[in-house]
């Protein structure tokens, strides 16, 4: 099989796994609820104060949601022995990650599109600066927390507490790209400041990253 | 061996105890903060020892990577252990000396956010070592380590402009040092150095010495077994 048909059949049977189970997608898409509501009770903010937050808000929401995903990726695949056959077969293990990395980008785009009308109505939010600029922040902010977060599920596989380790290696090596897309995200919606600085930052981030993990995965894979 | 871990354990023992008389006598007083700066004789050094553990622990990683030798291993293990210790040090004098002098215990100015993300980072480099159940607990970890220190370069850019658009409360110091207090520091940052030396030797020997029982205890229990 090509690099490409490998792709295609992973990313294919995780997404008609979640389409008919929804699991992940229902249990990130009620704790988002969940944070936007407590966060709503907590802070109480005017339509000024929630522009400044909401940046903030926005991505620690969907940062933890995105867990939720990012956590079965891989334990999937240990029922049956998936991996260890998916190991003894020829395949490489690059699109096996790629497929991974992008099936989890979509579950996670699918529910920040579903989340951002919410926010933007129990925040009252109105962004002040180009709103089109925080599309290209959503894509890499969420390339850059889905990337990392699929090589390390795949690392925390093989530890003790699998499910709580995945956020102690994901989160701090996620400090600057978080503090990308919130500033992102804050500059455009106070309109005060370019976003231009952070917006490259992603990309840089994406990229070593992205390439990082192309290059070393296999060797976490093989890894038992 | 043997031998020149006494010498060197010697050699700590009177370093440090000059370098403890150099900071609390030698050293002139500081004409604005007082006594209080003397904590600085320490904070340096460790900070500078700390980030040495680290690029050690990096280099030793990238070189597992490649040879896959077990001392590279043990050597990264162990640097990550030491230098969290001495990142702890810093993290803990900074703030006792920032509390009288800036009057604040915590900024998020660059170069205290950057030891605290790194410190974050290192910490969670030896939770995986500590959880992780695979006989590949090194592979992983040096991966780690290498995602670590790619991520610095990246948290240094992110940190720098997020203060330098908003100003940053206070920036000590400045001006020239004192000849003396270059020298005090000097003496400390060799003491500090001996003695992370002298740790990390004894703790490289600790496990070497834990994975020869390990070793050993499995090889036992595998012919009790076949028995």
């Amino acid at each position: 099989m090509s690099f490409f048909a490998i792709t295609r059949a992973t990313l294919t049977k995780d997404i008609r796994l979640e389409w008919r189970s929804k699991d992940a997608i229902n249990a990130m898409l009620f704790f988002s609820l969940l944070v936007v509501v407590i966060f709503s009770f907590a802070f109480d903010p005017t339509a000024e104060e929630s522009r400044r937050i909401a940046g903030g808000l926005v991505w620690v929401a969907f940062l933890f949601a995105a867990i939720v995903a990012l956590n079965q990726t891989w334990a999937r695949e240990l029922r049956n022995q998936v991996l260890d056959a998916y190991r003894v077969s020829p395949a490489p293990a690059t699109p096996l990650f790629i497929a991974k990395a992008v099936g989890n980008f979509m579950f996670v785009a699918v529910l920040e599109a579903l989340m951002t009308p919410l926010f933007v109505a129990f925040y009252k939010l109105r962004a002040l600066g180009p709103a089109w600029q925080l599309l290209p922040i959503a894509v890499l902010g969420t390339w850059a927390l889905v990337v990392n977060g699929t090589f390390f599920a795949a690392m925390s596989l093989r530890t003790r507490a699998r499910e709580i380790m995945l956020p102690l290696l994901l989160f701090p090596l996620s400090i600057p790209a978080l503090l990308g897309m919130v500033n992102a995200t804050t500059a455009v919606l106070t309109g005060e400041s370019s976003p231009t600085f952070w917006i490259a930052l992603l990309v840089a981030y994406d990229v070593v990253f992205t390439t990082a993990c192309l290059l070393m995965f296999d060797a976490v894979l093989e890894a038992e | 061996m043997k031998r020149g871990f006494t010498l060197l354990a010697i050699a700590t023992a009177l370093l440090l105890s000059f370098a403890l008389y150099a900071a609390l006598v030698i050293a002139p007083t500081e004409q604005t903060m007082g006594n209080v700066q003397r904590i600085f004789y320490y904070h340096v050094p460790s900070a500078w020892v700390a980030f040495e553990l680290f690029l050690i622990n990096f280099v030793a990683s990238v070189f597992y990577l490649i040879r896959r030798s077990t001392k590279a291993d043990i050597l990264a293990l162990v640097s990550a252990e030491v230098g969290v210790v001495f990142c702890t040090v810093v993290l803990i004098t900074g703030p006792i000396w920032a509390r009288p002098v800036w009057g604040i215990w915590w900024t998020w100015d660059l170069r205290l956010t950057l030891t605290l993300v790194l410190w974050l980072i290192y910490v969670s480099y030896l939770v995986l070592r500590r959880f992780s159940t695979s006989s590949q607990t090194p592979l992983l970890a040096a991966v780690l380590a290498v995602f670590g220190a790619l991520d610095v370069p990246l948290v240094y850019f992110s940190i720098w402009f997020f203060r330098t658009q908003h100003p940053a409360p206070v920036i000590g110091g400045g001006g020239s040092l004192d000849p003396r207090m270059g020298w005090v520091l000097l003496y400390n940052w060799i003491a500090f150095m001996c003695l992370a030396w002298l740790v990390c030797w004894t703790r490289y020997r600790l496990e070497v010495a834990q994975r020869a029982v390990h070793e050993s205890e499995a090889m036992q229990s595998l012919m009790e077994g076949a028995r």
